[in-house]
């Protein structure tokens, strides 16, 4: 035994003298010092990891079958469906990981909206996270084309006809994205290598950063205490624990009970009612007949009834440019917010009732906007719309007055029990 | 005789969410368990249906096993084309020329049929609602799909319905019983004409007696187990897939015992 | 020992179990993934027997154009008596002569390694490295062969099949090429890919 050990230490160290692995080790997972008051809502980071490896796991065998042809690709699905082996397993596990990608990334932006954990010094794994959740709605956005159903097509009809609102150049940059006049096979093959290489890829290399990033400063927690400012004569924070073993074994049982959930929803819910794979789908690509709702897959509806509830003209622009400047502005705006918090305290624990406030009414309007796109505008509706997009910017732009103006609580100097 | 045809009506499917064309919808509870309506089911596709409609994306080999019927009897009974492999895709020879001089379209694929409509509800209340028209171009239209472009293919089975302008139907208590009359017992009855009809969920259609050659139950039930076989269709996977799905849950249920054990033991150590 | 004390051997054993259960849910999940890799429905529909017509066969030559099974060229030869005759002559130079290695279904393994001694039905597949022999009927010498008694010649890698596809002693290939399954379902239609018990 001791001679195995020994011979293992000797390569350790000849590959160390090389490539610092047992250095990097320590640094992002044996002695990388997590806060030990962190609670749930510090999860979803992790979920995020499994998801995504599920993600490129299933992913890299989807493409084992799949046919990114405009004539081979609604059929290929089918083809991975039923005829092969475990192939309707795969397929699914990849569809509902997309929603989950997006219901674990949603759940830890909020986690660092109410810690504040892009404040000072955090900003940059913000930035960063932003970019991260841009490149996967780019993701999403591209896979939903690839089943080539008629939602897929008409969807993608959508959202790239958003490029034509684009003053003067619009159109014929409309033309140049599609590769064609209209949605064809050529839009498909592009979006195809788009989802499974170049995306991936930028996705990969941003994750990194976003972690790297956040092993440089350290966690934020619940109470916003900054653990490094007490440690014991060995340099430990006295509030933090190594994120190996005791977060990534230690909390094994809460990433079960995750994948509890995601398989329960896998196995016996994968059409999520119409949600996760929406009913129009289930016919080929159709480019004479639009399905009677199109609404996109429900985690970019907040931004679509952004889009919709711009119906005004204004200054000499029409309506659909005012739209296309408000769903990406709404998707802008949040990478400065680590400039617009003007508060002295990070946490929401310690913030006044004004950030409290905003950040709830904040939650509430993005989810009506969630389910106001998933369904018909009428007038009330296009109205709670606006209502709607108006908090939206307003949490953001007005967090400058509301933070500096509001009475904040203190903030204890060591994690409290 | 009126009592009994009163009694029927009270027996009437319940209905939810209403149809494109305003109708509401039959509710169809598929069994995927149940074989043995499957396989009339697809017996009746094979015969009624597969002139017209594909099921393109699926085999009948697949489509034997789930079924379990066996490869030779499939083929014996259920294919009617020599040629045809039990490997093969479920298609027809009808070209998409012919079908467009016919039916002024392409028959739809039925495989994600019952998908494509959300659940089984919308073919079901469908194959149930053809009804004489002779002014469309095959005599038939239909209540949830107005000005439809194709004939009842099961009409000698169902027989001819005919349209009512007006119709005699029971009268309901608030708790839901049929009222009646307190003192003759016999059961209160009003008229509902056109849209009234419509809208409190009750056909309009009244079936010409002994034009079919099926019972009005019987011919619900071969239209039961069509729909059952194509609901069957649009996901073949589901029955394995919740085998399966539920063999997963139990394991990480039982995985969860010994990880929580264990995330309990570390946290001791901070605590 | 109090309850809220760290206890190293529970921890360990813990451990233990959860990653032996961990490692079981790891193989649950790797199976999807293999199994996704094995011919699908398709591949097994395109796989399923095929029936040959051999009754355009002359004495002498290989079934033209070359049937395929599994995407496997298929050769059936009618073997003419003079050929029969010289098959077993010098069987010393055969690896293995009479077919004892199992590239045959049984009702093959005889001396002609085919159900009917005129027709040989092989994958035409070299055992070496899979390139597909060329059929050299011709009995008379070559320029691989001075004593050449008709058989196919491997041009990839020269090795040597006689003409019942046993394969030549002192060559790359090793062993005799394969007799698929296959039985007579008339005297003109041979169907290759089933047993016909199994039918």
């Amino acid at each position: 035994m001791s001679a195995i050990q020994e011979s293992f230490r000797n390569v350790m160290s000849w590959i160390d003298d090389r490539l610092p692995v047992t250095e990097a080790y320590e640094k992002h997972l044996a002695k990388y010092y997590a806060p030990k008051n962190l609670n749930l809502w510090y999860y979803f980071g992790i979920f995020a990891f499994v998801i995504l490896a599920n993600q490129l796991l299933t992913g890299i065998w989807l493409t084992m079958s799949y046919v990114p042809t405009g004539d081979g690709a609604f059929a290929s699905i089918e083809y991975i469906m039923r005829d092969v082996e475990y192939g309707w397993m795969l397929r699914y596990m990849h569809s509902t990981g997309a929603s989950a990608f997006f219901v674990v990334v949603y759940l830890h932006m909020f986690r660092g909206l109410m810690y504040g954990s892009y404040q000072n010094p955090r900003e940059l794994i913000w930035i960063l996270g932003m970019l991260v959740y841009v490149a996967l709605m780019a993701e999403g956005f591209f896979g939903y084309i690839l089943p080539w159903g008629n939602m897929s097509f008409w969807g993608g009809q959508v959202i790239v006809s958003l490029v034509g609102a684009i003053p003067i150049i619009g159109d014929s940059l409309a033309v140049w994205v599609r590769g064609d006049f209209n949605m064809s096979g050529v839009t498909l093959s592009r979006f195809f290598a788009l989802h499974v290489v170049l995306v991936p890829l930028l996705l990969l290399v941003l994750v990194v950063l976003h972690v790297l990033a956040l092993h440089e400063i350290g966690s934020n927690n619940p109470d916003g205490v900054d653990i490094k400012a007490k440690t014991d004569d060995q340099g430990k924070p006295l509030d933090g624990i190594p994120f190996h073993p005791y977060l990534t074994v230690g909390k094994l049982p809460q990433i079960i009970i995750f994948l509890f959930l995601f398989a329960a929803v896998i196995f016996f819910y994968p059409d999520g009612g119409g949600y996760l794979i929406e009913h129009p789908n289930y016919e080929p690509a159709n480019p004479l007949k639009t399905p009677e709702l199109i609404a996109p897959v429900w985690y970019y509806t907040p931004f679509y009834s952004m889009l919709r509830a711009a119906t005004y003209p204004l200054f000499g622009m029409d309506a659909k440019f005012w739209g296309m400047v408000t769903m990406f502005g709404a998707i802008v705006v949040p990478f400065i917010l680590p400039w617009l918090d003007k508060s002295p305290v990070k946490s929401i624990r310690y913030k006044g009732l004004g950030s409290k406030l905003f950040l709830a009414f904040f939650v509430i309007a993005f989810c009506i906007l969630g389910y106001l796109g998933t369904v018909h505008p009428t007038p009330v509706k296009t109205l709670m719309a606006q209502a709607c997009t108006a908090i939206y910017f307003s949490y953001f732009l007005l967090m400058p007055w509301y933070t500096s103006v509001e009475k904040t609580k203190p903030v204890p100097e060591r994690v409290p029990h | 005789m009126r009592f009994l045809k009163i009694f029927l009506l009270l027996l009437f499917p319940i209905t939810v969410a209403a149809s494109e064309a305003g109708f509401p919808l039959y509710e169809m509870v598929p069994d995927l368990r149940d074989k043995a309506s499957l396989q009339r089911g697809a017996k009746t596709f094979m015969n009624y249906c597969i002139g017209c409609h594909t099921l393109k994306y699926q085999r009948y080999k697949r489509t034997a096993e789930d079924l379990g019927i066996s490869e030779s009897l499939m083929l014996e009974h259920l294919v009617f084309d020599p040629n045809t492999r039990i490997g093969d895709l479920i298609v027809n020879p009808l070209s998409t020329d012919n079908a467009k001089s016919w039916f002024g379209a392409i028959p739809p694929d039925l495989t994600l049929y019952t998908k494509l409509k959300g659940s089984p509800n919308y073919l079901y209340t469908y194959l149930l609602t053809f009804y004489e028209d002779p002014s469309r171009p095959f005599g038939a239209n239909n209540l949830v799909y107005e000005n439809v472009g194709m004939p009842h293919a099961l009409l000698e089975l169902q027989g001819v319905q005919q349209r009512k302008d007006c119709k005699e139907v029971a009268r309901f208590n608030p708790n839901g019983s049929a009222m009646r009359n307190p003192v003759t017992f016999e059961y209160l009855t009003r008229t509902l004409c056109g849209d009234e009809l419509i809208e409190s969920g009750i056909s309009p259609l009244e079936l010409v007696q002994g034009s079919g050659e099926l019972s009005d139950e019987a011919y619900r039930k071969v239209i039961y187990d069509l729909t059952n076989f194509l609901y069957y269709m649009g996901d073949p996977s589901q029955l394995e897939r919740e085998r399966i799905g539920g063999w997963v849950l139990l394991f990480l249920a039982f995985f969860f015992v010994p990880a929580y054990l264990l995330g309990r033991e570390y946290k001791k150590a901070f605590h | 020992m109090s309850d809220n004390e760290v206890n190293p051997a529970r921890r360990n054993f813990l451990l233990k179990v959860t990653g032996v259960v961990g490692a079981g849910g790891v193989a649950g999940l790797a199976v999807p993934f293999v199994g996704s890799w094995n011919p699908s429905a398709k591949a097994l529909a395109a796989g399923a027997p095929v029936k040959i017509d051999i009754s355009k066969l002359s004495v002498g030559e290989i079934l033209g154009p070359i049937p395929a099974w599994r995407d496997k060229p298929i050769f059936i030869v009618k073997r003419s008596e003079q050929m029969l005759e010289k098959l077993n002559a010098k069987n010393e130079r055969l690896a293995d002569p009479s077919s004892e290695r199992v590239q045959q279904p049984t009702y093959a393994k005889n001396e002609t390694r085919s159900i009917r001694p005129d027709v040989l039905v092989l994958v035409g597949l070299c055992t070496h490295l899979s390139c597909s022999p060329k059929f050299r009927p011709a009995i008379a010498p070559q320029e691989f062969d001075p004593e050449w008694v008709g058989g196919f010649y491997c041009p990839c890698h020269g090795s040597k099949f006689d003409l019942a596809g046993r394969v030549y002693a002192g060559v790359p290939a090793p062993s005799n090429l394969e007799v698929p399954p296959h039985f007579y379902e008339s005297d003109e239609v041979v169907v290759i890919g089933i047993d016909e018990e199994v039918v």
